[in-house]
Protein backbone atom coordinates (compact mmCIF):
# COMPACT_ATOMS: atom_id res chain seq x y z
CA UNK A 1 0.00 0.00 0.00
CA UNK A 2 1.10 3.41 -0.90
CA UNK A 3 0.58 6.52 1.12
CA UNK A 4 -0.16 9.86 -0.93
CA UNK A 5 1.87 12.86 -0.60
CA UNK A 6 2.02 16.44 -1.59
CA UNK A 7 2.63 17.68 -5.23
CA UNK A 8 5.26 19.99 -3.16
CA UNK A 9 6.73 16.81 -1.35
CA UNK A 10 6.88 14.83 -4.44
CA UNK A 11 8.52 18.07 -6.35
CA UNK A 12 11.48 18.03 -3.41
CA UNK A 13 12.14 14.41 -4.85
CA UNK A 14 13.58 15.72 -8.23
CA UNK A 15 17.01 17.47 -8.02
CA UNK A 16 18.20 19.58 -10.36
CA UNK A 17 19.56 18.23 -13.65
CA UNK A 18 17.37 15.10 -13.95
CA UNK A 19 15.58 13.63 -16.89
CA UNK A 20 12.00 13.60 -16.51
CA UNK A 21 9.64 11.67 -18.21
CA UNK A 22 6.74 13.54 -18.56
CA UNK A 23 3.16 12.60 -20.32
CA UNK A 24 0.72 14.54 -22.07
CA UNK A 25 -0.35 15.54 -25.40
CA UNK A 26 -0.98 19.36 -25.62
CA UNK A 27 -1.14 19.58 -21.99
CA UNK A 28 -4.26 16.85 -22.14
CA UNK A 29 -3.21 14.36 -20.18
CA UNK A 30 -0.46 16.23 -18.13
CA UNK A 31 0.67 16.03 -14.17
CA UNK A 32 -0.38 19.11 -13.82
CA UNK A 33 -0.47 19.73 -10.33
CA UNK A 34 3.41 18.12 -10.41
CA UNK A 35 4.24 21.04 -13.08
CA UNK A 36 3.23 23.58 -11.08
CA UNK A 37 4.91 22.71 -8.14
CA UNK A 38 8.40 22.27 -9.93
CA UNK A 39 8.24 25.27 -11.42
CA UNK A 40 7.52 26.68 -7.98
CA UNK A 41 10.55 25.19 -6.48
CA UNK A 42 12.52 26.68 -8.85
CA UNK A 43 14.32 23.61 -10.54
CA UNK A 44 16.65 24.08 -13.09
CA UNK A 45 18.80 22.59 -15.73
CA UNK A 46 16.33 19.54 -16.36
CA UNK A 47 15.99 17.47 -19.16
CA UNK A 48 12.32 16.50 -20.39
CA UNK A 49 11.58 13.93 -22.71
CA UNK A 50 7.78 14.70 -23.59
CA UNK A 51 5.64 14.71 -26.72
CA UNK A 52 5.77 18.54 -27.17
CA UNK A 53 6.23 21.32 -25.02
CA UNK A 54 2.13 22.85 -24.64
CA UNK A 55 1.72 26.24 -25.46
CA UNK A 56 2.89 28.51 -23.14
CA UNK A 57 1.43 29.20 -19.58
CA UNK A 58 -0.04 25.73 -20.00
CA UNK A 59 1.38 22.20 -18.49
CA UNK A 60 4.76 21.75 -19.89
CA UNK A 61 4.57 24.98 -21.12
CA UNK A 62 4.98 26.46 -17.86
CA UNK A 63 8.48 24.72 -17.35
CA UNK A 64 9.80 26.35 -20.61
CA UNK A 65 8.50 29.43 -18.79
CA UNK A 66 10.05 29.44 -15.80
CA UNK A 67 13.77 28.55 -17.34
CA UNK A 68 13.60 24.91 -15.54
CA UNK A 69 14.70 23.19 -19.00
CA UNK A 70 18.18 23.20 -20.46
CA UNK A 71 17.45 19.92 -23.09
CA UNK A 72 14.06 19.02 -24.58
CA UNK A 73 13.68 15.71 -26.35
CA UNK A 74 10.01 16.20 -28.29
CA UNK A 75 8.25 15.57 -31.29
CA UNK A 76 6.67 18.94 -31.87
CA UNK A 77 6.94 22.36 -29.96
CA UNK A 78 5.44 24.53 -33.02
CA UNK A 79 2.23 25.69 -30.39
CA UNK A 80 5.09 27.00 -28.26
CA UNK A 81 7.36 29.59 -29.76
CA UNK A 82 8.89 30.01 -26.68
CA UNK A 83 10.46 26.77 -26.77
CA UNK A 84 11.42 27.84 -30.66
CA UNK A 85 12.88 31.31 -29.22
CA UNK A 86 14.83 29.53 -26.60
CA UNK A 87 15.83 26.97 -29.34
CA UNK A 88 17.12 29.53 -31.25
CA UNK A 89 19.09 31.77 -28.75
CA UNK A 90 20.55 28.28 -27.72
CA UNK A 91 19.44 28.18 -23.69
CA UNK A 92 17.15 24.87 -24.31
CA UNK A 93 19.01 22.50 -26.67
CA UNK A 94 16.27 20.48 -28.43
CA UNK A 95 16.21 17.21 -30.18
CA UNK A 96 13.27 16.82 -32.31
CA UNK A 97 12.62 12.62 -33.11
CA UNK A 98 9.44 11.41 -34.51
CA UNK A 99 6.14 10.58 -32.07
CA UNK A 100 6.27 7.13 -32.88
CA UNK A 101 10.01 6.63 -32.25
CA UNK A 102 9.76 8.54 -29.49
CA UNK A 103 7.05 6.56 -27.67
CA UNK A 104 9.16 2.92 -28.63
CA UNK A 105 12.57 4.32 -27.42
CA UNK A 106 11.16 4.99 -24.22
CA UNK A 107 9.23 1.67 -24.42
CA UNK A 108 12.69 0.14 -25.70
CA UNK A 109 14.10 1.58 -22.46
CA UNK A 110 11.21 0.61 -19.99
CA UNK A 111 10.67 -3.43 -21.63
CA UNK A 112 14.64 -4.18 -21.11
CA UNK A 113 14.83 -3.69 -25.32
CA UNK A 114 18.63 -2.52 -26.88
CA UNK A 115 16.87 -0.25 -29.08
CA UNK A 116 14.58 -0.56 -31.77
CA UNK A 117 14.55 -0.78 -35.30
CA UNK A 118 12.04 1.40 -37.36
CA UNK A 119 11.67 2.42 -41.27
CA UNK A 120 10.48 5.90 -39.76
CA UNK A 121 13.27 8.57 -40.56
CA UNK A 122 15.04 6.92 -43.17
CA UNK A 123 16.12 9.12 -45.85
CA UNK A 124 15.31 12.15 -44.06
CA UNK A 125 17.26 14.40 -41.52
CA UNK A 126 16.50 12.27 -38.92
CA UNK A 127 18.65 9.83 -40.33
CA UNK A 128 21.93 11.66 -39.78
CA UNK A 129 24.32 9.99 -37.46
CA UNK A 130 22.66 6.82 -36.81
CA UNK A 131 23.08 2.80 -37.42
CA UNK A 132 21.10 1.54 -40.77
CA UNK A 133 20.01 -2.24 -40.32
CA UNK A 134 19.60 -4.45 -42.89
CA UNK A 135 16.55 -6.90 -42.26
CA UNK A 136 15.52 -9.31 -44.45
CA UNK A 137 16.40 -7.19 -47.41
CA UNK A 138 14.43 -4.30 -45.75
CA UNK A 139 16.45 -1.01 -44.37
CA UNK A 140 15.59 0.41 -40.78
CA UNK A 141 16.98 2.66 -38.58
CA UNK A 142 18.94 2.34 -35.19
CA UNK A 143 17.16 3.94 -32.65
CA UNK A 144 18.28 3.93 -29.20
CA UNK A 145 16.39 3.28 -25.62
CA UNK A 146 15.37 6.79 -23.32
CA UNK A 147 15.46 6.15 -19.60
CA UNK A 148 14.24 8.88 -17.37
CA UNK A 149 15.31 9.40 -13.84
CA UNK A 150 11.49 10.06 -12.91
CA UNK A 151 8.59 9.57 -15.01
CA UNK A 152 5.87 11.63 -13.85
CA UNK A 153 2.40 10.01 -14.95
CA UNK A 154 -0.97 11.83 -15.02
CA UNK A 155 -3.65 9.22 -14.51
CA UNK A 156 -7.57 9.43 -14.83
CA UNK A 157 -7.82 7.29 -11.31
CA UNK A 158 -5.24 5.17 -9.25
CA UNK A 159 -5.87 3.23 -5.63
CA UNK A 160 -4.01 2.86 -2.89
CA UNK A 161 -1.36 -0.10 -4.36
CA UNK A 162 -0.55 2.08 -6.94
CA UNK A 163 -3.44 0.54 -9.89
CA UNK A 164 -3.91 3.32 -12.70
CA UNK A 165 -5.93 4.03 -14.43
CA UNK A 166 -6.33 5.92 -17.43
CA UNK A 167 -9.56 8.22 -19.31
CA UNK A 168 -9.56 8.74 -23.25
CA UNK A 169 -7.02 10.70 -25.08
CA UNK A 170 -5.52 11.24 -21.57
CA UNK A 171 -3.90 7.92 -22.05
CA UNK A 172 -0.99 9.28 -24.63
CA UNK A 173 2.80 8.61 -23.39
CA UNK A 174 1.86 7.53 -19.80
CA UNK A 175 1.24 4.30 -19.51
CA UNK A 176 4.79 4.06 -21.40
CA UNK A 177 6.38 6.28 -19.45
CA UNK A 178 5.48 4.41 -16.27
CA UNK A 179 7.60 1.58 -17.67
CA UNK A 180 10.74 3.81 -17.93
CA UNK A 181 11.44 6.07 -15.06
CA UNK A 182 13.61 4.70 -12.22
CA UNK A 183 11.38 6.50 -10.02
CA UNK A 184 7.43 6.96 -11.35
CA UNK A 185 5.69 9.62 -9.46
CA UNK A 186 1.59 9.47 -10.69
CA UNK A 187 -0.58 11.84 -10.21
CA UNK A 188 -4.37 10.40 -10.21
CA UNK A 189 -7.68 12.52 -10.56
CA UNK A 190 -8.85 10.43 -7.96
CA UNK A 191 -8.44 7.81 -5.52
CA UNK A 192 -10.45 4.79 -4.94
CA UNK A 193 -10.15 2.06 -2.32
CA UNK A 194 -8.22 -0.94 -3.41
CA UNK A 195 -10.25 -3.44 -5.21
CA UNK A 196 -12.59 -0.83 -6.84
CA UNK A 197 -10.43 -0.85 -9.89
CA UNK A 198 -11.55 -4.19 -12.11
CA UNK A 199 -7.82 -5.97 -12.65
CA UNK A 200 -8.88 -5.51 -16.46
CA UNK A 201 -9.33 -1.75 -16.17
CA UNK A 202 -5.16 -1.53 -14.57
CA UNK A 203 -3.24 0.12 -17.40
CA UNK A 204 -0.21 0.56 -15.47
CA UNK A 205 0.05 -1.82 -12.61
CA UNK A 206 1.12 -0.63 -9.27
CA UNK A 207 4.08 -1.94 -8.17
CA UNK A 208 5.70 0.37 -11.93
CA UNK A 209 4.53 3.07 -9.10
CA UNK A 210 7.08 4.51 -6.41
CA UNK A 211 4.80 7.54 -5.50
CA UNK A 212 1.17 8.67 -5.61
CA UNK A 213 0.22 11.86 -5.30
CA UNK A 214 -2.90 12.95 -3.30
CA UNK A 215 -6.48 13.10 -5.31
CA UNK A 216 -7.20 16.35 -6.60
CA UNK A 217 -8.58 18.98 -4.42
CA UNK A 218 -12.38 19.51 -4.20
CA UNK A 219 -13.04 22.41 -6.76
CA UNK A 220 -10.25 22.38 -8.70
CA UNK B 1 -15.55 27.28 -55.04
CA UNK B 2 -12.77 27.87 -52.58
CA UNK B 3 -9.64 25.93 -53.83
CA UNK B 4 -9.81 24.37 -49.87
CA UNK B 5 -13.48 22.62 -50.49
CA UNK B 6 -12.73 21.25 -54.07
CA UNK B 7 -9.85 19.64 -52.41
CA UNK B 8 -11.17 18.16 -49.31
CA UNK B 9 -14.41 17.14 -51.92
CA UNK B 10 -11.79 15.17 -54.05
CA UNK B 11 -9.95 13.67 -51.52
CA UNK B 12 -13.04 12.16 -49.90
CA UNK B 13 -14.21 10.27 -53.16
CA UNK B 14 -11.20 8.14 -52.58
CA UNK B 15 -11.94 7.00 -49.27
CA UNK B 16 -13.31 3.35 -48.88
CA UNK B 17 -15.89 2.28 -46.80
CA UNK B 18 -15.14 0.38 -43.29
CA UNK B 19 -10.98 1.48 -43.32
CA UNK B 20 -9.23 3.18 -40.72
CA UNK B 21 -8.01 6.93 -41.62
CA UNK B 22 -6.15 9.45 -40.04
CA UNK B 23 -6.78 12.95 -41.49
CA UNK B 24 -3.80 15.84 -40.74
CA UNK B 25 -4.47 19.10 -39.16
CA UNK B 26 -5.75 22.01 -41.07
CA UNK B 27 -7.43 21.50 -44.52
CA UNK B 28 -6.77 17.37 -44.35
CA UNK B 29 -9.47 17.46 -41.48
CA UNK B 30 -12.44 19.41 -43.72
CA UNK B 31 -12.02 15.86 -45.81
CA UNK B 32 -14.89 14.04 -43.34
CA UNK B 33 -17.06 16.86 -43.95
CA UNK B 34 -17.54 15.62 -48.02
CA UNK B 35 -17.20 11.96 -47.00
CA UNK B 36 -21.20 10.44 -48.49
CA UNK B 37 -23.18 9.19 -45.25
CA UNK B 38 -23.34 5.71 -46.28
CA UNK B 39 -19.40 5.60 -46.12
CA UNK B 40 -18.54 4.48 -42.53
CA UNK B 41 -15.21 4.57 -41.84
CA UNK B 42 -12.97 4.74 -38.62
CA UNK B 43 -10.80 8.03 -38.38
CA UNK B 44 -7.82 7.82 -35.72
CA UNK B 45 -5.94 10.47 -33.85
CA UNK B 46 -2.69 9.66 -33.04
CA UNK B 47 -2.86 11.22 -29.87
CA UNK B 48 -4.86 8.08 -28.90
CA UNK B 49 -8.62 7.38 -30.62
CA UNK B 50 -9.68 5.26 -32.80
CA UNK B 51 -13.36 6.64 -34.20
CA UNK B 52 -13.07 10.23 -33.72
CA UNK B 53 -16.25 12.13 -33.92
CA UNK B 54 -17.42 15.42 -34.57
CA UNK B 55 -16.84 18.31 -32.10
CA UNK B 56 -19.34 17.97 -29.18
CA UNK B 57 -21.76 21.40 -28.57
CA UNK B 58 -20.65 24.00 -26.13
CA UNK B 59 -20.62 23.07 -22.40
CA UNK B 60 -20.24 19.73 -23.24
CA UNK B 61 -16.72 18.89 -24.03
CA UNK B 62 -14.71 16.67 -22.30
CA UNK B 63 -10.77 17.98 -21.27
CA UNK B 64 -9.88 14.28 -21.84
CA UNK B 65 -10.86 13.77 -25.40
CA UNK B 66 -8.82 15.58 -27.93
CA UNK B 67 -7.92 14.98 -31.59
CA UNK B 68 -4.19 15.57 -32.76
CA UNK B 69 -5.01 19.53 -33.01
CA UNK B 70 -5.57 19.70 -29.39
CA UNK B 71 -9.05 20.76 -30.08
CA UNK B 72 -12.20 18.58 -28.62
CA UNK B 73 -13.87 15.76 -29.60
CA UNK B 74 -16.40 13.21 -29.00
CA UNK B 75 -15.51 9.52 -29.68
CA UNK B 76 -18.31 7.48 -32.17
CA UNK B 77 -19.82 4.64 -30.95
CA UNK B 78 -17.41 1.35 -31.60
CA UNK B 79 -14.38 4.18 -30.71
CA UNK B 80 -11.47 2.61 -28.58
CA UNK B 81 -8.96 4.76 -26.79
CA UNK B 82 -5.41 3.70 -26.80
CA UNK B 83 -1.90 5.05 -25.97
CA UNK B 84 0.49 6.29 -27.92
CA UNK B 85 2.65 3.01 -28.58
CA UNK B 86 -0.75 1.36 -29.89
CA UNK B 87 -0.97 4.44 -31.69
CA UNK B 88 1.75 4.84 -33.90
CA UNK B 89 2.37 0.39 -34.00
CA UNK B 90 -1.32 0.80 -36.13
CA UNK B 91 0.39 3.92 -37.91
CA UNK B 92 3.86 2.00 -38.40
CA UNK B 93 2.64 -1.55 -38.70
CA UNK B 94 -0.08 -1.29 -41.83
CA UNK B 95 -3.30 -1.16 -40.05
CA UNK B 96 -3.91 2.15 -41.23
CA UNK B 97 -5.25 2.49 -44.61
CA UNK B 98 -4.71 5.99 -45.06
CA UNK B 99 -3.73 9.05 -43.79
CA UNK B 100 -4.03 12.23 -45.64
CA UNK B 101 -1.76 15.35 -44.95
CA UNK B 102 -1.08 18.47 -46.04
CA UNK B 103 2.29 19.73 -47.76
CA UNK B 104 4.63 22.32 -47.89
CA UNK B 105 6.56 20.64 -51.32
CA UNK B 106 6.26 17.04 -53.57
CA UNK B 107 8.30 16.37 -56.18
CA UNK B 108 8.73 14.55 -59.33
CA UNK B 109 9.92 11.24 -57.37
CA UNK B 110 6.61 11.82 -54.99
CA UNK B 111 8.76 12.36 -52.43
CA UNK B 112 6.91 14.93 -49.93
CA UNK B 113 8.17 17.62 -47.39
CA UNK B 114 6.11 19.24 -44.86
CA UNK B 115 7.35 19.53 -41.44
CA UNK B 116 10.17 22.24 -41.52
CA UNK B 117 11.54 25.30 -43.19
CA UNK B 118 15.30 25.46 -42.40
CA UNK B 119 15.89 29.16 -40.84
CA UNK B 120 11.71 29.84 -40.75
CA UNK B 121 9.73 26.96 -38.87
CA UNK B 122 11.15 24.41 -37.14
CA UNK B 123 8.01 22.61 -35.49
CA UNK B 124 8.98 19.50 -35.47
CA UNK B 125 7.59 16.69 -36.96
CA UNK B 126 5.20 15.18 -34.22
CA UNK B 127 3.59 12.00 -36.16
CA UNK B 128 4.14 12.88 -39.97
CA UNK B 129 7.17 11.05 -40.62
CA UNK B 130 5.70 7.51 -38.87
CA UNK B 131 2.10 8.76 -41.16
CA UNK B 132 4.20 8.57 -44.16
CA UNK B 133 6.26 5.77 -43.56
CA UNK B 134 3.58 4.12 -42.50
CA UNK B 135 0.38 4.13 -43.88
CA UNK B 136 -0.65 1.54 -46.69
CA UNK B 137 -1.90 5.26 -48.80
CA UNK B 138 -0.40 8.75 -48.65
CA UNK B 139 -2.30 11.18 -50.14
CA UNK B 140 -1.10 14.85 -49.98
CA UNK B 141 -3.74 17.60 -49.66
CA UNK B 142 -2.66 21.25 -50.86
CA UNK B 143 -3.18 24.30 -52.91
CA UNK B 144 -1.50 24.01 -55.97
CA UNK B 145 1.11 27.09 -55.86
CA UNK B 146 2.01 29.39 -52.65
CA UNK B 147 2.10 33.06 -52.93
CA UNK B 148 2.15 32.04 -57.03
CA UNK B 149 5.31 29.97 -56.81
CA UNK B 150 5.02 26.04 -57.87
CA UNK B 151 5.06 23.08 -54.78
CA UNK B 152 5.65 20.32 -57.07
CA UNK B 153 8.97 20.89 -57.80
CA UNK B 154 11.58 18.83 -59.79
CA UNK B 155 13.39 17.49 -56.28
CA UNK B 156 12.14 18.87 -53.06
CA UNK B 157 14.27 21.56 -51.39
CA UNK B 158 12.77 21.41 -48.34
CA UNK B 159 14.17 18.31 -46.07
CA UNK B 160 12.13 15.32 -46.62
CA UNK B 161 9.43 13.63 -44.71
CA UNK B 162 10.02 10.30 -46.13
CA UNK B 163 11.88 8.95 -48.34
CA UNK B 164 8.79 7.24 -49.65
CA UNK B 165 6.31 7.66 -52.89
CA UNK B 166 2.94 9.09 -51.50
CA UNK B 167 0.08 7.31 -53.48
CA UNK B 168 -1.64 11.02 -54.61
CA UNK B 169 -1.36 14.55 -54.52
CA UNK B 170 -4.68 16.63 -54.81
CA UNK B 171 -5.09 19.98 -55.14
CA UNK B 172 -7.35 22.51 -56.42
CA UNK B 173 -6.08 22.08 -60.04
CA UNK B 174 -4.84 18.79 -60.37
CA UNK B 175 -5.05 15.25 -59.61
CA UNK B 176 -1.63 13.55 -59.42
CA UNK B 177 -0.06 9.75 -59.21
CA UNK B 178 3.25 9.90 -58.72
CA UNK B 179 4.48 6.81 -60.27
CA UNK B 180 7.75 4.61 -61.45
CA UNK B 181 8.20 6.89 -64.58
CA UNK B 182 7.09 10.28 -62.94
CA UNK B 183 4.53 12.42 -62.17
CA UNK B 184 1.21 11.34 -64.01
CA UNK B 185 -1.67 13.57 -64.70
CA UNK B 186 -4.97 12.45 -63.78
CA UNK B 187 -7.64 14.45 -63.63
CA UNK B 188 -8.29 18.86 -63.82
CA UNK B 189 -9.59 21.04 -61.73
CA UNK B 190 -12.98 21.71 -62.38
CA UNK B 191 -12.18 25.30 -63.83
CA UNK B 192 -8.49 24.64 -64.55
CA UNK B 193 -6.83 23.96 -68.43
CA UNK B 194 -4.12 21.72 -68.52
CA UNK B 195 -2.33 24.52 -69.62
CA UNK B 196 -2.83 26.48 -66.60
CA UNK B 197 -1.60 23.18 -64.66
CA UNK B 198 1.44 22.63 -66.31
CA UNK B 199 2.51 26.45 -65.88
CA UNK B 200 1.68 26.38 -62.23
CA UNK B 201 4.13 23.18 -61.86
CA UNK B 202 7.78 23.12 -61.89
CA UNK B 203 7.89 19.42 -62.28
CA UNK B 204 7.66 17.60 -65.54
CA UNK B 205 4.06 16.08 -65.81
CA UNK B 206 2.93 12.78 -67.62
CA UNK B 207 -0.34 13.77 -70.06
CA UNK B 208 -1.81 10.74 -71.07
CA UNK B 209 -4.63 11.66 -73.85
CA UNK B 210 -7.58 14.23 -72.48
CA UNK B 211 -7.31 14.24 -69.02
CA UNK B 212 -10.27 14.46 -67.60
CA UNK B 213 -12.30 17.00 -64.90
CA UNK B 214 -12.63 16.14 -61.21
CA UNK B 215 -16.29 15.57 -60.40
CA UNK B 216 -17.18 16.87 -57.48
Amino acid sequence: MKQSMTAGDAAELIPDGATLLIGGFMGVGSPHRLIDAIVERGAKNLTLVANDTAMPGKGIGKLVTAGCLSRVIASHIGLNPETQQKMISGEIDVDLVPQGTLVERIRAAGVGLGGILTPTGLGTLVENGKQIVTVNDQRFLLEEPIHGDFALIAAHQADYVGNLEYSLTAHNFNPIMALAGKTVIAEPQSIVPVGVISPDSVKTPGILVDHLLERQPDGS
Amino acid sequence: MEAKEIIARRVAQEIKPDTLVNLGIGLPSMVANYLPKEVHVFFQAENGVIGLGARPPEGMEDPDLTDAGGGFVTAVPGAASIDSAMSFGLIRGGHLDMTVLGGLQVDERGYLANWMVPGKMVPGMGGAMDLVAGAKQVIVAMVHTAKGKPKILHECSLPLTAQRRVSLVVTEMAVIEPTADGLVLKEAGPDTTVDEILSATEANLIVRGDVPKMRI
